[in-house]
């Protein structure tokens, strides 16, 4: 049986498995850009203690493995009655969201302070400035950063297999094992991902290119 | 010319870490006054220019501004900020936006203006400073004269009764400090009270009710530009004037 028959053959399951792996990652990062964007603040906020608590989050998840995060999550969070999809995306946000507190902090430093004093000296709060001036400028440069975050939350969500969760690579192991046949399936499930970094990659380009208008 | 005050400066001090910035200045600008700031870098007129917008804050002193003493406990600054229109050296107009929509957001956004006024307000405000026909363009397809006559449009838009210019001209090409300086011209003409720091000393003479010479974070000398290019009185502002002149 060569590659594309297996290909096809399979394809319903790992189709399911494909949604599955898309909503971890989207979730995922939906759920992270805001805890990104929240320890953002603290590590712009100039309070010692702020900036402390975000250092310490920003420590935690870079000191340790992300297979390691997953499995605290799953464990932690299915004892109390949350289902394995959520414990693992929240463990995915978890993760992510410090990389992307990184990503908005860079961005929103990055934008010359003197738009700030623009928005100040014509009578706007420190918040309506950001609001209104440092975000939209600070977010077009955090994209392509972020883009790349993306891609490497989607490729991440595979360790969820590890804690039982139902998607791609999951379903390459397991059909890898039924069909005592690890290779083809892990060659189908490259595919898969390929597929998915490819869409990721032409969204990012598309919102990209319409931010850029104005440069 | 107007006998009411529009800011009264007394003993104001202001330092960054160990350097003393600004020694006790004492400055007052009545309404429908030009006053133009002179001075080497590093003389503190900028900051002092920044302070009376409290984008820096004193350390002590009085600023009284239209009759009000403004401090930072007890005044909303941001209301205060409404009243005075700053001009920077580097433009720092919004990139995001167009022409018009840099000139209308802060009327929109904190006046609470309708679109439809902000943008009759604004279209207006870019008529007199002869950019109408470019409301649509992003910043960046400007030269710089043009961005900074965008600038003044937009601190115009919230119809200040002081206009700060902290070095206008200073960041533009030789022929286009023209067009900005006839802006600020007829800005001085309709009777807008301004405070200009700048190194053009023509324009100082031609336009400025009177000029204030700084160094080293005091004000030296203050008098009729014409008197004060002159016949300066001190000798430090002879020498300054020697070396720029």
């Amino acid at each position: 049986m060569d590659l594309l028959t297996k290909f096809i053959d399979t394809y319903p399951i790992f189709l399911k498995g494909m949604l599955l792996t898309f909503q971890l990652t989207i979730v995922s990062i939906f759920v992270a850009i805001f805890i990104g964007l929240f320890f953002a603040f603290l590590k712009i906020s100039k309070v010692k203690i702020l900036e402390w608590i975000a250092d310490i989050y920003i420590f935690l998840v870079r000191g340790t493995p992300l297979v390691v995060q997953i499995f605290i999550f799953y464990f932690g969070l299915t004892s109390l009655n949350i289902s394995g999809f959520w414990s693992v995306v929240l463990g995915l946000a978890f993760h992510n969201g410090a990389y992307i507190a990184e990503i908005f902090r860079g961005a929103i430093q990055s934008v010359d302070n003197g738009q700030m004093e623009a928005g100040r000296s014509l009578g706007m709060s420190a918040a309506l400035s950001m609001r209104r001036i440092i975000l939209p400028q600070a977010s077009r440069r955090a994209l392509p950063p972020l883009g790349n975050q993306f891609i490497i939350a989607l490729k991440d969500s595979s360790l969820a297999s590890f804690v039982g969760v139902y998607e791609l690579f999951n379903i390459a192991t397991t059909q890898g094992s039924i069909k005592y046949d690890y290779m083809s399936y892990l060659l189908i499930v490259a595919v898969y991902y390929l597929v998915l970094v490819l869409f990721f990659s032409i969204i990012v380009n598309l919102i990209e290119k319409r931010m850029a208008s104005s440069d | 010319m107007s006998d009411s005050v529009m800011i009264q400066v007394d003993k104001l001090n202001k330092s960054f870490g160990d350097l003393h910035v600004l020694k006790d200045i004492d400055m007052t600008v009545k309404e429908s006054d030009v006053v133009c700031l002179i001075g080497a870098s590093g003389s503190g007129k900028s900051t002092l220019l920044r302070c009376l917008n409290f984008l820096e804050l004193k350390d002590s002193g009085i600023i009284t501004f239209e009759g009000k003493q403004v401090e930072k406990e007890t005044h909303d600054l941001n209301e205060v900020r409404q009243k005075v229109g700053m001009v920077f050296q580097h433009f720092h107009l919004f990139p995001h936006k167009t022409v018009i929509e840099n000139v209308m957001e802060a009327p929109i956004y904190v006046k609470k203006l309708s679109k439809n006024q902000a943008e009759k307000e604004a279209l207006a405000l870019l008529e007199k400073v002869g950019l109408s026909d470019k409301k649509n363009v992003y910043p960046s397809k400007l030269s710089g004269g043009q961005k900074q006559r965008v600038a003044i449009a937009r601190a115009l838009a919230m119809k200040p009764d002081i206009m700060l210019f902290d070095e206008p001209t200073s960041a533009l090409d030789p022929e286009l400090v023209g067009e900005v300086l006839t802006t600020m011209k007829e800005l001085a003409e309709e009777g807008m009270t301004m405070i200009v720091v700048t190194h053009e000393m023509g324009f100082a003479r031609e336009v400025a009710d009177w000029a204030v010479y700084m160094h080293d974070g005091k004000i030296v000398e203050v008098g009729h530009p014409e008197e004060l290019f002159n016949n300066p009185k001190e000798q430090r502002t002879k020498n300054f004037l020697d070396s720029v002149l």
